[in-house]
This record gives C-alpha cells, structure tokens and sequence, in this order.
C-alpha cells in the first residue's frame, strides 16, 4: 500500500518510527440513552484501550452500542459513569471546554454521512479544524490544507463547494479535515456506509496508511467484515458490551 | 484577519439569502419608521414650543402670594402668643416691576425680562368694532423675551419704534377690521380712547393671539387702562427653555411671586401631544417586535438547518462560546447593514415628508408637514434595533449552544 502522508510534516518532528504507545483508555463506560420508559441501557461496563499506529475495528449488529462508545471515546457525550483517558489524561469528568479543547487537538472525526460544511469550499472545510486551534500561522495552515487535499487525491478541486463534490470525494474531504489538527486519535463512524467499494477501499488505505506513517490510533466502527478484516484489532460487541 | 467565527456567520447568512433578505428588510424598515415617526412626531411639537415661547416666553410671573396669619394662643396659656401661616393670598399684578425684574435678571438660565401691561380693550376701525387685548411692552425688553420681531409681516418695527402711537396689530384681527398698514383705528377702554396708526401687522400662527393681541408702547398703554406704576405680568425667555419648571420653582421660592413655566400653561396641547407620541411609540413598538420576530425567525430557521454543522464545528474543537458568537455575529451582520441602511431609509423618507404641504393655521403657522433632524433620533432607532435584534437573537443563539453534538450525530437532537 502506498504511504500518501509521507510527505505531511510529522507530529513529532524528528522522532524515530511511532511506538506503540497508550492513545486512549476507557474502563467501565456506563451509558443509558431516552427517558422514562424509553430509557435504555447501551452501554453496560465497557472497557477498551487504543495504541499509536493501530487501527481498530468495532463492529456488531445495530443497536448494539458501538456508535454510542464512538461518541463517547470523542468526547462528543458524556458517560453516565466509568473513565475515559486521552493519552494519559482523564477527560470524562472534566468540563465542556477541557473536553471540547482536547477534541480539537487531540481527536479527529470521519463521520459516516461525510458532515462537510457544504457552503464552504474543501480547501475552507479542511482549514476550519486549524483555524480554532490557531497553532499555525495563517499561510502553513493553507499549505497544510492543500497538502491534505492533495493527498486525498482532491488536489484539483480545492475550490469546490461541498455541493459540488460527489460522495466519495466529500469523504475524502473529511478525511483530511480529521488529520487537519494532527490528531493522536481517529474516529471513524462507518467511514465506508455510504460509498462504493471503490472509494470505501480509498478512504480505509487513507485512514490505515496514516496511523502507520505518523502513529495515530484509528477506530472504526463498521458493518463491513473486510475492511473490519484489513484493521490491526477487531472488537465485537453486542448488546452493550465486547463478547471477545 | 477576520475571525473564524465571524466568516462562518457571513458565510451561513449569505447562504439563506431570502431569510437574510427578509430579516434585512425588517430591521431596515424598523429603523427607518422609528427616525420617520420621531422626526414627524417631534416636528410638531418642537414647532408649536418654539410658536408659543416666541409669543408667550417660557416663564410669566403674575400675582404676588401674600400669606395670612393668626394668632394662637401657646401651650402652657399666659400671656404668650404666636403667628401661625393660614393661607395664601393672591395680590393681583407686580407692584415694582423694575426691582422685580432686576431681581430676576440675576437668576441663571434667564435670558431677558420683559414688563408687560395688560387689558381688555374694544378696538374699532372705519368698518367695525372688535374686542381685544392690549399688551403695554418696552419693545426693547420684549423682542428679548419674544419673537415679535420675526412675526412681523407687513410694515416695519423701526415704523413702530420711533411712533409713540405706533400699534402692534395680529393678522387675524387686522383681517376682520380691515385694517393695513398706516391705517388709523380708535382703542377704547373703561372710558378712555386713544387713536392709533397700525405701523405693523404681524402673524404668530397661534390664532388666539393673532386674533386680539395688540402691542402698544408703555406710556401709551398705562394711559389708555389708566394704570400709571406696576405691570400685569413680568415675561421671561430662558436660554434653556426645558428647565422652565424648576427655574420657575426656585423663582416663585425667592420672590414670593406666582411664576408660571410654560409646560403648566400649556399642558392641554402638550398632553395632546403626548398622546401622539405615545400612539406613534404604540405603532413603532408593534413593528420593531415585528422586526425582531423575523429575526428571531431567521435564526431560528438557520439553528434549525445548521444543527449538523453546530454538530461539526463542536467535534472539531469549537466551544459553545463559539456557537453563540456565530449566531450573535449573524445579528450583528444583518444589525450593522439594518442600521446604515435604515437610517439612510429613514433620512430619505424625513426629507421627502418635509416637502409634503400641509397648510396649518391655528395652534402654529405652516405650509408643510414639519420634521426635525435630529441625531438622536437616529441613534435612538440604532440602539433599540440593537437591543431588539440582540434579544431577538440571543435565544436562538443560547439554544445552538446547548445543543449537545452527540446527539445531533446520533440524530436525537431536540
């Protein structure tokens, strides 16, 4: 498999290969969804570790809670109890803004219905995440962008409203929107749902190729077995919980 | 460099081009009723201020307050007894005008003093017989306190000032005694007549004056209403006519005099006009909340539609601070064009409702709709535009920022 990042500025610059080390950790996720008689248990004790340039996949049947783990790995929800650390750091009780600021900086998102901004261009979608963290200047987060964009394979259509890009390309662009930060984590909510095999082979080289070159841990959920079959580790769950 | 959050509110406004259309066009229309009703609505009554502090001042004194007093009887009894205040008595007139109005030249804020005689007189010319009132005036002191000498329309003051039987004489009452200038008339009061020369004709536009106020020369006047010291009435412009009522307080405190501000005397028409600008605020009110309804309606339309993108932005870092600015900038935007545009909007409509003619004639004097220019009106319109539309706003607003991105991810959000 070719590696398209080889080229990105790394992480960290001037480290040697990426080392397996803990990017995220969670121990005893509680989480109960609705209300009244609504209310259900999803999650029921779960527990699960991510090293630096693995990619994992979780899959199951529907319902089974693997979204919701997703959610809560990224900050995006809370647990109703149990822990979640992001490279070493407890975040799960910390505030919305801890939380929120370490999804900026540490956490990258590939949503399943790609979720561009669709009245701004790839380039803009992919310089959004660079803009709030403001760690670059104004001038290396265009280059980066573009960087990004060129290896997703999109580099002639930078300028391209969201609108204006098909399924897979909109994809694409979310991926390179997630690693625009240089996230230790990537989160991937059946990344592949929505596409052909074509692009759904594409955007998995893409997501895998990157946790090799600079060692980020991916996780993914997916329904597909052969893209659950290429990751380093897959974790099946049913009913709230892994069964092995 | 603009900020992050300022170019997606640019960008998600300009997206919604008809709801920002809609939201624009209230906020403009808002602000420019808004300067558009003050303007016409304060017209008016700064118009008919100015007339009657043109014929009347902004303060009169008249009757001295002369108090009452008892004798009782003090506790413990014996021989002691003290003055208790009972009441207080009207003296009619000023007896010492000339100390008085020195007196009353040291006040702050008092412009001129003007002693007035006063009475009721029967006027006839060659065609017919007229009741009337004639003021006995200095001309010097009450073109001071006045504005008689802008209200002239025929003749000359100069005609006037050098005629010691030179009279004063209002448009209406020369109309129905067919008087012009030049023309002699008789005065008759309580006996005594004196003939006159009409050496000018002016015209107030209040039609109570110009229909029986005749201004004659002191000397002439005190011979006519056989009255040979005192006056009826001191007159008294002010260079700030809105403090009348507490200069009046303190005035009628140190002389012991009733003093007069012309916000009491003139009350009926000020209340009438009250009433007007609380009707307009009524209907400018009603279309500001409707202004602010389309922006409300607006933002909430776009929280509505932009909930994935909220959802988005708060995975990639954005804070809820952020969500709030965005939606707050949003505002702003449509506020800051609202506002240029509308007091434009608003200029515009002031000026061409100036030229509409409207001839009045009776409370004042005009040929068109009168309007102010006045800068508060526009800055009055920008800052309730502002309170509104960030009222308006901030629900919509708040709500974007509370809602929770999983949620909307797992597509739960209410």
């Amino acid at each position: 498999m070719p590696a398209p990042f080889s080229f990105l500025p790394s992480p960290a610059s001037g480290a040697a290969a990426p080392e397996a080390t803990r990017a995220l950790r969670c121990r005893n996720l509680h989480r109960h969804l609705g209300e009244g008689e609504g209310r259900v248990q999803v999650l029921k004790g779960v527990s699960f570790e991510a090293n630096r340039g693995q990619v994992y996949a979780i899959v199951g049947p529907s319902g089974c809670g693997k979204s919701t783990l997703l959610y809560l790995l990224g900050l995006l929800d809370r647990p109703d109890e149990g822990e979640i650390e992001i490279n070493g750091r407890t975040m799960s009780n910390h505030d919305d803004r801890a939380r929120t600021a370490a999804r900026g900086e540490h956490i990258g998102f590939v949503f399943q219905f790609h979720f561009l901004m669709l009245e701004f261009t790839a380039l803009e979608n992919v310089m959004m995440p660079m803009h709030k963290l403001g760690r670059l200047t104004p001038e290396a987060r265009r280059d980066r962008a573009v960087a990004l964009l060129e290896a997703v394979g999109l580099e002639g259509k930078t300028h391209r409203l969201g609108t204006q890009l098909s399924g897979g390309e909109q994809q694409r662009v979310a991926v390179a929107r997630a690693l625009a930060n240089q996230p230790t984590i990537l989160l991937a909510d059946e990344p592949t749902g929505n596409l052909d095999v074509k692009n759904s082979n594409l955007v998995f080289d893409l997501l895998t190729g990157l946790a090799k070159e600079h060692g980020q841990a991916v996780i993914l959920v997916t329904h597909n077995p052969e893209i659950a079959q290429r990751c380093d580790v897959t974790r099946r769950m049913r009913d709230g919980v892994f069964v092995e | 460099m603009i900020s992050p959050n300022l170019r997606i509110a640019h960008r998600f406004l300009t997206a919604k081009k008809r709801a920002m259309f809609m939201s624009l066009s209230c906020t403009i229309l808002g602000v420019g009723l808004y300067i558009v009703t003050q303007a016409t609505t304060s017209g008016f009554e700064q118009f008919f201020t100015k007339t009657i502090l043109g014929i009347n001042g902004a303060i009169r004194i008249e009757d001295k307050f002369q108090e009452t007093m008892r004798s009782v009887a003090a506790a413990g009894g014996g021989d002691s007894y003290f003055a208790r205040r009972d009441g207080v008595k009207n003296i009619e007139g000023i007896e010492e005008p000339q100390t008085l109005m020195k007196v009353v030249r040291d006040f702050y804020n008092v412009r001129g003093v003007s002693a007035v005689i006063r009475g009721n007189v029967q006027v006839t010319s060659a065609f017919k017989t007229e009741d009337a009132q004639v003021f006995g005036i200095k001309l010097e002191d009450h073109v001071r306190v006045s504005d008689l000498a802008e209200q002239i329309t025929n003749g000359d003051l100069d005609d006037y000032r050098n005629s010691p039987t030179g009279a004063l004489i209002g448009r209406v009452l020369a109309d129905r005694l067919q008087l012009g200038v030049g023309d002699s008339f008789q005065i008759s009061s309580r006996g005594e007549t004196r003939q006159v020369r009409v050496a000018a004709i002016y015209e107030t536009g209040y039609r109570e004056a110009d229909k029986s106020n005749i201004y004659l020369h002191q000397p002439l006047a005190r011979s006519l209403l056989r009255r040979p010291t005192g006056a009826t009435f001191l007159q008294i412009s002010l260079q700030d006519p809105n403090r009348a009522p507490q200069d009046a307080a303190r005035m009628e405190h140190v002389l012991q005099y009733s003093v007069k501000p012309w916000q009491e005397r003139e009350k009926t028409w000020l209340a009438v006009f009250r009433a007007l600008r609380i009707s307009t605020g009524i209907t400018v009110t009603v279309f500001t909340l409707i202004a602010s309804l389309a922006m409300f309606n607006t933002l909430a339309m776009i929280v509505l539609e932009k909930t994935k993108d909220i959802a988005i932005l708060r995975s990639m870092g954005y804070e809820r601070s952020d969500v709030t600015r965005i939606f707050l900038w949003q505002a702003g935007i449509v506020l800051a064009i609202g506002a240029i545009i509308g007091a434009l909007f608003g200029a515009g409509i002031t000026w061409l409702v100036g030229q509409v003619p409207l001839p009045i004639n009776g409370i004042f004097k005009t040929d068109r709709f009168i309007v102010t220019w006045d800068v508060n009106h526009y800055l009055g319109a920008i800052l309730t535009a502002v309170v509104m539309v960030m009222i308006a706003s901030l629900i919509p607003a708040r709500r974007a920022a509370r809602l929770e991105p999983g949620d909307i991810v797992r597509g739960t959000a209410q």
